[in-house]
């Protein structure tokens, strides 16, 4: 027995009205403005619940936690009555071989239609048994349950680039899911974690439009990670006006002041933290005082210090996005491009041939 | 087979019917767990494994020690931030570095916050389970579960039958659809369970009340550290700056942004008085008869204590959570614990899958060395890649055997609470015997699975109220004109001695953690944590010692071999956090980057 999102909101009490007004401010936190949201109800009232199975490899949580901090929509609404949230070992109440078989029962139920979500990545070495499921390598869950899937969602830096453990030396070999997957969509939603409301919005998003994300070059929706950090900062005029935050706790930090010369990675960051904010709008790291870390770009712990001052910052428009800086890099590289604002992105697709 | 007893005193006896759950779900990272019971279905001997390895010491080795924080912090996303915390004072130890005292009532609050959003989300999303079944919740009156709301929790407004007819509805309606999502293959039929449809259907309410209110918990933390889960944090202090005056304070925190967190404050100690103790209370009230999961709690915990009252100092008399070690049962003594002293904590390696020079002795943490050494006992059953039972007599789990002068010790909530409660401890004292009293049950009673589960919430309600002294102070501070948050004389690497160690601790909400630091030439020489979980998850050691998950599961009495929700309750108990128990060191860092791809 399959039910529509809408149903099941409607079985479980939930008026029309909250209905309508649940997807105008669900268009309105994508992005969409109110002219989508009758269209958002529309698919939400004819659309079967997407099964999901929400795996984890080598990794810390963090990105489950971060799901559930989601102010809009509620973690509770997107598993009760969004997507049926089959698998999540960090919350499920089965375990043992009760768990394992629901994941052989949505790949055998469910072909091509259920979401995989990779939350932390699987390591390679020791015949992948840095990382152990049910007794087997964990590599071998991802794969029996990516064979079916419809398309993956890559949660967080560890699925998406590799992350702390894949950081220099790379003990254990840990690679990013796409590395091992390569016959199937992946959206790479990048962050240490990601935005608990971008999240949700990518899950509402597959939810409402059955649709994948448009992403960038790099599998990344652009709807969140086009623009850089910087781009939007509301520190932003300062550093325009050569305002900065010399030493921590200085005048310029109690004014708020631009953290570029105390390592920011603002300038070379493409996520959504100054517009979107975090735990419902609260605030993101450069408001609370410190850096940018960089955390949902590729390799952002070997790239120095988080303290160090990224150097030679070039000003370009910020309508440009990660993939004019890309194509530029592809096409021109050298000094001069090195020396751009998007260093580390530039640095990265030409060391790997853009892929 | 013959009955083996180990030094800590349990007899094991590996004749029975091997049960194997893996995973064990509801916990954070990867674990799995292996026991035999006897004809009796009683436990007789238990093995658990740390299933998952990540390398992140070694990945620290010759980076910036300011960075640290980051890093270990990436260890839990979970406990988020204690790891952080535990690396800046750990760094501060060794470079001498002193904090602001506003620094570090903010310090406070973010840790106390995570204390308690940290137990919280345990008890209702990863714990409660073991104890309600939310299926038996729709056969609940809801009339009558209004009556029990207002009986156990007079101050929640949300209480009307009305309401709890709503809450049944939708998950009648949630059932009826089919698809269960993350109640799926639940051991629902279970005799196991025992609270009546009311208690269930109140508390299944209250798992998704807490759901929603756990978001508003963390905005303290966003506002301090700017997000949340992985807040930032700095050597020297904090990163915030307070401005509450001048030009400028929008861009700080300013009055807004305090007062914000004091309405936060004061509603997390109303859902937690209001709320969770009352449900934990109501819940004890039906399992009180099953006092099983008392492990290494009634003989050997250990705590290194936190929350300084003032900035800097790190002794027992201003630590506020309590600081000490009990070994041998004996509560009438608690002996002071030396992180530096290379004889008191040791890491043994004999079932662990790394490899010692020596494996017949342990290491001190400034000593040690990690080197991973996958290789599995003779009698394992299934092949190297496919473990169907584990061979215990051999090396068999990610996690090392830390052990405080040789012996196993519990830490967490209960640990802190035994050792409060030994010293005399009086906010600690009162709590343990309001609920004594209200549960009328003997002292021998706290050290079981409940006594866990209720130690953990008995201390929410503590954190939650003490978070409001330190907020109240940041706020008398800038009263009295001290807005410092940061001090930097040391921060430029180039004031650095050459070469110095040094050791940081915190009472993380599992358990007492620690980490370990060498500077050299202002880069990391070595880095090594050990946290509670390796504590907890510890396997055997040399002498044959079992850790405080094992020893916590034997004598328990399961009712179905096949639907083993006694284990899991009892392992929830100590709410695991594997991610940060099977860490690793090693001062030859490159050797372990040999690829061997698949």
């Amino acid at each position: 027995m399959r039910e529509t999102f809408y149903e099941v909101l409607r079985k479980q009490g939930v008026s029309r009205r909250s209905f309508l007004k649940f997807c105008s401010l669900t268009a309105a936190a994508l992005g969409m403005g109110p002219a989508m949201a009758p269209r958002m109800a529309r698919a939400l009232e004819t659309k079967p619940r997407t099964p999901v199975l929400w795996l984890h490899g080598l990794e810390c949580t963090c990105c489950t936690e971060a799901f559930i901090r989601s102010a809009h929509p509620l973690a509770k609404d997107v598993i009760l009555s969004m997507i049926s949230l089959d698998y999540n070992d960090t919350i499920m109440a089965a375990a043992g071989h009760e768990a394992e078989a629901i994941v052989e029962e949505i790949v055998r139920d469910y072909p091509g239609e259920y979401i995989l979500a990779c939350e932390g990545n699987p390591p390679l070495n020791e015949d992948g048994m840095y990382c152990i499921i049910g007794g087997k390598p964990y590599l071998d869950q991802l794969r029996f349950a990516a064979s079916n899937c419809k398309a993956i969602i890559s949660w967080g830096s560890c699925a998406s680039w590799g992350c702390v453990q894949a950081a220099r030396p790379n003990p254990t070999q840990a690679v990013p899911i796409h590395k091992v997957i390569r016959d199937k969509p992946i959206i790479k939603v990048p962050g240490c974690p990601p935005i608990p409301e971008v999240m949700t919005a990518v899950v509402t998003y597959l939810a409402t439009f059955d649709r994948l994300p448009e992403l960038d070059r790099q599998g990344r929706p652009k709807m969140f990670y086009s623009q850089r950090i910087h781009d939007k900062c509301y520190r932003r005029p300062h550093f325009d006006a050569g305002q900065f935050v010399e030493e921590w706790d200085d005048d310029g930090a109690r004014k708020g002041y631009c953290l570029y010369k105390m390592g920011c990675k603002g300038p070379t960051t493409y996520n959504a933290c100054s517009t979107v904010r975090w735990n419902g709008g609260m605030s993101f790291p450069i408001q609370s005082g410190h850096g940018c870390i960089g955390c949902s770009e590729d390799g952002f712990w070997d790239n120095g210090s988080f303290y160090d001052r990224l150097t030679n910052i070039h000003q370009f428009g910020i309508e440009e996005n990660a993939d004019d800086v890309g194509l530029a890099a592809a096409g021109v590289v050298g000094a001069a491009v090195a020396a751009h604002a998007g260093i580390s992105a530039i640095k990265r697709m030409t060391d790997k041939g853009g892929e | 087979m013959s009955v083996v007893t180990t030094p800590n005193g349990f007899k094991l006896d590996r004749s029975g019917k091997r049960v194997v759950v893996d995973p064990v779900t509801r916990i954070e990272g990867h674990m799995r767990c292996e026991v035999n019971i006897d004809d009796d279905n009683i436990i007789r001997n238990a093995v658990s494994s740390g299933t998952m390895w990540r390398g992140l010491e070694v990945i620290l080795k010759g980076r910036d020690p300011r960075d640290a924080w980051a890093f270990t912090q990436r260890i839990c996303g979970v406990c988020t931030g204690t790891h952080a915390l535990t690396s800046v004072r750990c760094v501060e130890d060794a470079l001498g570095i002193d904090i602001p005292e506003n620094a570090n009532s903010i310090r406070n609050v973010m840790q106390l916050c995570l204390q308690v959003h940290d137990h919280l989300v345990h008890f209702y999303h990863l714990h409660a389970l073991d104890w309600v079944n939310p299926v038996t919740a729709l056969k609940a009156d809801p009339k009558a579960t209004s009556e029990l709301q207002k009986a156990v929790s007079p101050r929640h407004p949300k209480s009307s039958p009305g309401y709890f007819r709503d809450i049944q509805n939708r998950l009648l309606k949630f059932v009826e659809s089919g698809q269960l999502g993350p109640f799926k293959n639940g051991y629902w039929e279970n005799p196991a369970y025992l609270l009546p449809p009311e208690a269930n259907l109140m508390a299944t309410t209250h798992y998704l009340e807490a759901l929603d209110f756990q978001t508003r918990i963390m905005k303290i933390r966003t506002i301090y550290g700017g997000k949340d889960p992985h807040p930032n944090w700095m050597v020297g202090g904090v990163p915030c700056s307070l401005n509450v005056d001048e030009v400028g304070a929008v861009g700080a925190i300013n009055m807004e942004r305090l007062n914000f967190i004091n309405s936060i404050i004061d509603r997390t100690i109303d859902f937690i008085d209001n709320v969770y103790m009352p449900d934990l209370l109501a819940i004890a009230r039906f399992y009180k008869g099953w006092l099983y999961g008392g492990g290494l709690s009634g003989q050997s915990v250990l705590a290194y204590g936190d929350i300084p009252e003032h900035a800097n100092d790190y002794s027992a008399k201003n630590l506020l959570m309590p600081t000490g070690a009990i070994v041998d049962g004996n509560l009438k003594e608690v002996h002071e614990v030396d992180l530096r002293d290379p004889n008191e904590i040791q890491e043994f390696v004999p079932h662990s899958w790394y490899k010692y020079a020596d494996e017949t002795k342990g290491m001190h943490p400034w000593d040690g060395v990690t080197e991973p050494n996958y290789e599995l006992g003779s009698a394992t059953k299934g092949t190297r890649t496919h473990i169907e039972e584990i061979d215990e007599s051999g090396k068999y789990s990610w996690i090392k055997a830390p052990r405080w002068k040789g012996h196993a010790m519990e830490v967490g909530p209960l640990a802190r609470y035994v050792v409060g409660y030994a010293k005399g401890h009086e906010a600690i004292t009162e709590q343990i015997n309001m609920v004594l009293k209200t549960l009328d049950v003997p002292v021998s009673a706290l050290f079981s699975t409940l006594g866990r589960t209720a130690a953990r919430g008995l201390e929410a309600s503590w954190c939650a109220h003490l978070m409001r002294h330190f907020q109240d102070k940041v706020i008398a501070s800038l009263k009295a004109g001290d807005s410092s948050t940061a001090n930097i004389t040391q921060w430029d690497p180039k004031t650095w001695p050459k070469e110095v160690r040094g050791v940081g601790f915190t009472e993380a909400p599992r358990g007492a953690l620690a980490h370990w630091i060498k500077i050299k030439d202002t880069k990391i020489d070595l880095y090594q944590c050990i946290v509670p979980t390796t504590w907890n998850g510890s396997p055997r050691d040399n002498e044959g010692n079992i850790g405080a998950f094992e020893a916590s599961l034997m004598n328990t009495k399961v009712e179905r071999a096949n639907e083993p929700v006694e284990i899991l309750r009892t392992i929830h108990s100590f709410d695991p956090c594997l991610a940060c128990s099977t860490h690793v060191m090693s001062e030859d860092g490159e050797e372990l980057a040999t690829v061997k791809v698949r």
